[in-house]
């Protein structure tokens, strides 16, 4: 079956790239490693940039947004003229040369005050940017990285209506006509298409091939042929834009194509592995920013003349919330950490994303319930993170995609081991 | 021309932190508590960047006193657009003991070295609310001083400065060097951008030890006691203007 043979793609990754005990690390005499969540100068400058940001342009904002399902343009302006979008670009290209892991901290602390924000910023900088800096030609690299970072929002283009977690049976072609491609097809779900100048389309130059005629195709938005349809009216994220997107006789030459042709399911397979641990971060953040909203009111709060969180029974369920946000983030800080030591982390991010989503919904969830009444209407912040965290065990791959990228896996772990 | 400007900088608790006073009574808990740029600092030195960027200003340099800890708001200044930075140590025990005196001390040590044309401070910090550096320095370097500024516009050799006062707004022109502090209307703050963040970790930030300077940092004072203010009582209703002055004659707030 198709799912059997998506599946044995992914856990390819595990026997090519290095284990982590294949890779010991280099400790400095005489000083102990350093936990994980502990961050560096740099690191905490950030994150104090982002958290202003967001304190003061985003936040003021955020219901107004929500309601109308739209950004507003200083908001998208502002993640641009703070650095926020391109963060691994090269300085050759005018981007800040900075670390992934610095990006998942922006992912992260965006998403304590708005998701939608967080996401916004996250697709650009762990599927766009990189997709780009990895497999672009020079001439790609110097036309889309500079305005990645500076205006230009990219939208990743692979589900379509009958393709989404069975990705590779898309039916978006591309037709060969001399030196051109010829692109027809419809794209359904795709973040950001709102906002997009350009897109990183998936379409099979040889469906008799199957998977391996999927290519990418860099298509710029005002390429004739392409429109972009109504936006989705949806449970959260809102502001975020989801819209369809549909390539009539697209046609681009054979310039346009990214990376080497037929090769598209691997690159789309290889970045959303770190597009995992980006989404990863908007949930850790997503929960948190929750929690720091709630906790406040429980001391607060008063009945039968105790705080709320004097209640052993409350005190119990909000150190449950708080565990699992603590370890969840340690699963997405590590799989960033992995990464950045070059060392197979496909497992690691599966998990990472699985359980941050699986914890932002049950944490928004006791959340609500905490606040009891006031927690229900839109006046308190914490309805939206319920109806925001959802999302996040969906896409970028199902929770089931996920549990079965990570059983895959364990299963040759211990076929090799014995 | 060059026109070089010295900020001073002070790292003091953020102003959103709900600030306790030690059991001990001898000062407010610093320990574990979030600290940043004083933010008229912080205006101080956006002044000075914008004066850069409109080539009134060939120079910024960041300038900071205290224990190790000042680097981290002189990389928040060198990423907000400070060309360099200095850090005059003191040893962590003796921060607490700190004057403007000590300060505006050392800064005349940085500028009699490196000549400046003007020294930029925000109009007090926040944690003392002391409003004595920027007076004490001009007074020592026998410079003018333009305070609480809410406006600045270069005027060839000199600085056309709008103040805000009690009365209302008050237009002063200075001549260079001299010193100006800056008031909360000056101007709005950039964010330090990831890209400038990632720059100014090239940038120069130099360190000298307030003993090697030579300054002397006795105290002049001695904190006897920091306490809370005394919990504000609950006020009273009355029904009407008779009531109230009988009620503020029997207070003994007025006459009877």
């Amino acid at each position: 079956s198709s799912l059997r043979s998506s599946s044995s793609l992914l856990s390819r990754g595990l026997l090519t790239a290095s284990s982590a005990a294949a890779k010991p690390r280099h400790d400095v005499e005489g000083r102990a490693p350093p936990p994980l969540n502990q961050l560096s100068e740099h690191e905490l400058a950030l994150r104090d940039t982002v958290k202003r940001f967001s304190h003061d342009v985003i936040k003021p904002l955020v219901r107004s947004m929500d309601e109308s399902s739209t950004f507003h343009d200083s908001v998208v302006k502002g993640v641009f003229a703070n650095g926020f979008m391109g963060i691994e670009v090269p300085e050759k290209y005018q981007g800040p040369e900075s670390s992934f892991f610095d990006a998942v901290l922006v992912i992260e602390e965006l998403a304590k005050i708005d998701p939608s924000v967080s996401v916004f910023v996250d697709v650009q900088n762990t599927l766009v940017a990189p997709l780009i800096f990895q497999l672009g030609t020079e001439e790609q690299k110097q036309k889309y990285l500079p305005r990645i970072c500076q205006d230009w929002v990219g939208a990743f283009c692979l589900s379509e209506a009958g393709s989404g977690s069975d990705a590779f049976a898309l039916k978006t072609t591309a037709k060969k006509d001399g030196d051109d491609f010829v692109i027809n097809g419809g794209k359904l779900w795709i973040t950001n298409a709102g906002h997009a100048s350009f897109f990183l389309v998936f379409a099979n130059a040889e469906p008799e091939k199957g998977y391996r005629g999927i290519t990418c195709f860099l298509v710029d938005r005002n390429a004739e042929g392409v429109s972009v349809g109504k936006k989705e009216d949806k449970l959260g994220i809102r502001a975020s834009s989801t819209c369809p997107v549909n390539f009539d006789g697209v046609r681009v030459h054979k310039s346009a194509i990214l990376g080497e042709y037929g090769k598209g399911y691997k690159y789309a397979i290889e970045c959303l592995n770190s597009g995992r641990i980006g989404i990863g971060a908007q949930m850790i953040g997503l929960a948190q920013g929750c929690f720091d909203a709630s906790v406040p009111y429980l001391q607060e709060r008063k009945q039968f003349g105790s705080r709320l969180i004097d209640f052993q029974g409350m005190a119990f369920q909000v150190s449950e919330v708080g565990m699992e946000i603590e370890a969840a983030r340690m699963l997405v800080y590590n799989a960033a950490r992995m990464k950045e030591a070059g060392l197979s982390f496909v497992k690691e991010a599966a998990m990472a994303k699985l359980y941050s989503s699986i914890v932002a919904s049950k944490a928004t969830s006791k959340c609500v319930e905490w606040l009891g009444g006031v927690g229900f209407t839109k006046e308190f912040p914490v309805e939206k993170f319920y109806r925001d965290a959802k999302i996040g065990t969906i896409y970028e791959g199902t929770s089931n995609i996920q549990l079965n990228t990570i059983a895959k896996l364990i299963d040759a772990e211990y076929k090799n081991k014995a | 021309a060059e026109m070089r400007v010295l900020v001073g900088v002070k790292r003091v608790v953020d102003y959103a932190v709900k600030v306790r006073v030690k059991p001990d009574k001898t000062g407010v808990i610093t320990e574990g508590v979030q600290h940043s740029m004083n933010p008229f600092d912080e205006i101080a030195l956006e002044e000075a960047v914008k004066l850069k960027e409109k080539k009134a200003v060939t120079e910024v340099v960041a300038f900071s006193m205290g224990g190790p800890k000042c680097q981290e708001v002189l990389r928040t200044a060198l990423a907000k657009g400070a060309d360099k930075a200095i850090h005059i140590e003191i040893p962590d025990a003796d921060a607490s003991q700190l004057e403007p005196l000590h300060v505006a001390r050392a800064m005349r040590k940085i500028i009699e070295s490196d000549k400046f044309d003007a020294v930029f401070l925000g109009k007090q910090a926040i944690d003392d609310d002391a409003n004595q550096t920027g007076s004490l320095l001009a007074g020592m370097m026998d410079w003018p001083q333009a305070l609480y500024a809410s406006k600045v516009e270069p005027d060839g050799k000199s600085l056309k400065v709008t103040r805000e006062i009690d009365g209302g707004l008050d237009t002063i022109k200075v001549t260079l060097p001299a010193v100006l502090s800056a008031d909360l209307r000056l101007n709005e703050p950039r964010y330090a951008t990831l890209p400038n963040i990632m720059k100014a970790k090239k940038k120069p930030l130099e360190k000298k030890s307030a003993k090697d300077l030579g300054i002397d940092l006795a105290p002049q004072t001695k904190m006897v006691e920091v306490s809370e203010p005394p919990v504000r009582q609950a006020g009273g209703f009355v029904d009407d203007v008779p009531a109230l002055i009988a009620k503020l004659k029997e207070k003994g707030f007025i006459k009877a």
